[in-house]
């Protein structure tokens, strides 16, 4: 039926406002649970009006499971918009504190790494540093992979926010 | 009707009754308890009618039942705990065909909340998937807002169950009654009116067709564009089929109608389905029942798809002319439009198509062989020639079910009500309850099965207690018939745990309940029986001895094309 790309499955952000409300969320989680949709992040906070939430997902899957994704999410009740940032253009960040192994040989390479990230030491103990790094995907994917060697022991993910980018 | 005025303070109590009212309820189905016996006490003093069921289940089911039949939102009222789970089936069922209810389901006080307190379940979390939406009540103020969105989300857009929970301390607060003007939700805008530069789009392709076929489904009837559609059909001139919840929508007599379509449609619907070049469907949502292997449905043709829900619109299949909109209004406009086309010449171009589509009608017409024992579709045509077609009949789910849709050529919207999306069996005869209720002067009949009428054979007393004059038919063949054909069929012939040895002798049964129980073990006896039921204004028990090993046919096997039926 498709074969022009929208069969490839990836990741797509979607970024919705919703009534602040008890439940909103679970209808949310609950409806991608139901129909087996994945999701892979997922970041829920207030907005400056008290009575809307913004919810920033990343969901997996190809483009005719992401229609119905995004019509689904419309068709609730409590979902006032939902914006596709997949193929916009967007600021995305996430946080994430990392906790790394920081044996005495390592140390200097360690704040060496996090000074190029522009990551913070935000606790120091015995034997593991725990640092906290912003960005994009991408920068905190790659500072993952440069610290893996050392020896990671927990990491805390944010989940990616996003707002779409203004005409200039 | 909504007066406006200075500010009175009203309890909980009186604040839903006089809510209720305003929305135009005049009768609920419910089962008392301890969370709702505040609102008993009050509600018995109002002007609505309350009809005592006896199980919540039938609650439900007769609430549908009166809103299919009536064209109102269905209303129910239950207690907390075991009595808001016992509604859980019937709010799926009416959540999967998109009828209008609103339920009522009393709560634990506020306090109590998360307490693991007596009778206390989380409805809202249960119901969340099964529900168009759902409401915890957690200050008396919000009870009229709440109560009138419920009201709105439930019959506008595309209809379905909205619950509602009361917790019971709120029953007897007083607060000042601000009845709401207006609802508004920002975030729930249905489309109506369906986007002007598709139509056109659409007439291209109608034009253009050698081959047109209408496929209707529930959507046409609960827009209640039945009008609309036949005129539609008359103008273009094409053969149309229906899903289960269409049927009625087109007077099942006409030349042009097909029969149903899908796994146990007929030979014509699904040949035709198969060879079309342009399928026109309205208010379907090609469920799996409807098109066997999507890979293989409808492969020569293009799709126009009119819906409300833009969640029905390329879910299944590609589709080359989506319409967001109301059935009744599109159809409307292509008919409107349609009257600047040329249509004289469309007669002469159908007329191969036509040809051929009696050719297959011909070939291989529904059938079945007459003998010595009742053939159960034998019942279902004597019906269907005694009522003349214009009776209420209401179904249980499995081979009754497929034999009243297949011999029972309905020929008016809201006449056949059946639980087609979930399948619930036990929802024939509370729906009959709630149907009979709705149309008082019709002759409400519900086709069963002696599997699915014991699932709620309980509401017998409730039939009693209003003396609803409703006729339950029953095909009693001692199985679970749809599941015994599969294993006769796919398993060889293993009939395990689908003989139900034991069963009630139903006519003792009706007497027990108070009602009149009739038999029939011959074929000569089945009119007779009929006549009788249908000229006694009571309720009635028939119980049909039929053929113990009948099928179901024509059958597409699960995940074949439906051109590839079983046909005897």
């Amino acid at each position: 039926m498709n074969s022009n790309g929208n069969d490839v499955v990836r990741k797509h952000m979607l970024s919705m406002l919703v009534d602040n409300q008890a439940g909103v969320l679970s209808r949310v989680a609950g409806l991608f649970s139901g129909r087996g949709f994945n999701i892979d992040s997922l970041c829920v906070s207030a907005t400056t009006d008290p009575l809307i939430s913004r919810i920033t997902m990343v969901a997996v899957g190809d483009m005719s499971i992401l229609e119905q994704i995004k019509k689904q999410l419309n068709k609730l009740i409590n979902v006032i918009k939902v914006m596709d940032f997949t193929d916009a253009d967007f600021v995305q960040r996430e946080t994430a504190l990392i906790k790394v192994r920081a044996k005495p040989e390592h140390r200097a390479e360690i704040l060496r790494m996090a000074d190029i990230f522009h990551s913070k030491v935000v606790d120091v103990g015995a034997e593991y540093y725990t640092l906290e790094v912003t960005g994009d995907e991408g920068k905190i994917t790659a500072f993952l992979q440069l610290l893996k060697p050392m020896g990671i022991k927990e990491v805390a993910r944010t989940g990616a926010v996003a707002l779409a980018r203004e005409r200039k | 009707m909504i007066k406006e005025g200075n500010p009175i303070k009203l309890t909980g109590s009186e604040i839903i009754i006089k809510t209720l009212q305003d929305e135009g309820v005049d009768t609920i189905f419910g089962y008392p308890g301890g969370a709702t016996v505040e609102l008993y006490d009050h509600l018995v003093k109002s002007e609505i009618r309350h009809v005592l069921v006896r199980h919540e289940q039938g609650a439900v089911h007769a609430a549908d039942g009166y809103a299919r039949a009536s064209g109102k939102v269905g209303v129910c009222l239950v207690t907390s705990g075991p009595g808001a789970t016992n509604t859980v089936s019937g709010i799926a069922s009416a959540f999967m065909d998109s009828i209008p209810l609103v339920i009522l389901t009393g709560q634990v006080p506020t306090n109590l909340i998360g307490n693991d307190a007596f009778q206390e379940v989380d409805i809202v979390g249960i119901t969340r998937p099964c529900t168009k939406h759902n409401y915890l009540v957690k200050n008396a103020e919000d009870l009229n807002r709440i109560l009138r969105e419920a009201f709105f989300i439930a019959r506008s857009g595309r209809p379905g169950p909205v619950l509602v929970d009361l917790p019971k301390d709120l029953f007897k607060a007083t607060v000042q009654y601000k009845p709401l003007k207006e609802v508004s939700l920002k975030s729930y805008n249905p489309t109506y009116e369906p986007n002007p530069r598709q139509l056109p789009k659409a007439l291209d392709l109608i034009r253009e067709a050698e081959r047109p076929l209408v496929f209707s489904g529930g959507g046409v009837i609960l827009s209640k564009a039945s009008k609309e559609l036949r005129e539609f059909v008359k103008k273009i001139h094409a053969p149309i089929t229906s899903s289960l919840m269409g049927l009625g929508a087109y007077p099942g007599t006409d030349p042009l109608w097909l029969g149903m379509i899908g796994m146990h449609g007929t030979y014509c619907a699904n040949m035709s389905s198969a060879e079309c070049d342009l399928l026109i469907a309205i208010g379907v949502r090609f469920d799996d029942r409807v098109t066997g292997k999507i890979s293989a449905f409808a492969p020569k043709a293009k799709i126009i798809h009119i819906d409300i829900d833009p969640t029905s619109i390329r879910k299944n299949l590609p589709v080359s002319v989506p319409i967001v909109g109301d059935c009744r209004i599109t159809l409307q406009r292509l008919n409107g439009l349609l009257k600047n086309e040329k249509l004289a010449s469309i007669k002469k171009k159908r007329a191969p198509w036509l040809e051929q589509i009696q050719k297959w009608k011909a070939a291989n017409p529904l059938s079945y062989v007459q003998a010595e024992t009742i053939k159960p579709q034998f019942v279902v045509e004597k019906i269907y020639e005694m009522t003349k077609g214009k009776a209420i009949i209401t179904t249980e789910v499995g081979q009754n079910q497929m034999w009243t849709a297949q011999y029972y050529h309905f020929e008016q919207p809201n006449t056949f009500i059946t639980s087609g999306g979930l399948g619930c069996m036990g929802f024939g005869l509370p729906a009959a309850i709630g149907a009979q209720i709705a149309q008082p002067d019709k002759l409400v009949i519900d086709i069963a099965g002696d599997g699915s009428i014991q699932m709620n054979i309980q509401e017998m007393a409730t039939a009693v207690q209003y003396n609803l004059p409703v006729k339950v038919a029953i095909l009693n063949n001692g199985y679970l018939g749809m599941v015994r054909q599969w294993q006769e069929l796919f398993y060889g012939r293993c009939y395990a745990c689908t003989e139900m040895s034991t069963a009630p002798d139903f006519v003792k049964l009706a007497e027990a309940y108070g009602a009149v129980g009739l038999r029939a073990s011959k074929p000569e006896e089945v009119e007779v029986v009929l006549r009788k039921a249908f000229d006694t204004p009571r309720p009635v028990i028939m119980d049909f001895v039929v053929e113990k090993e009948e099928c179901v046919y024509p059958m597409v096997p699960s995940g074949a094309p439906i051109t590839e039926m079983l046909l005897v």
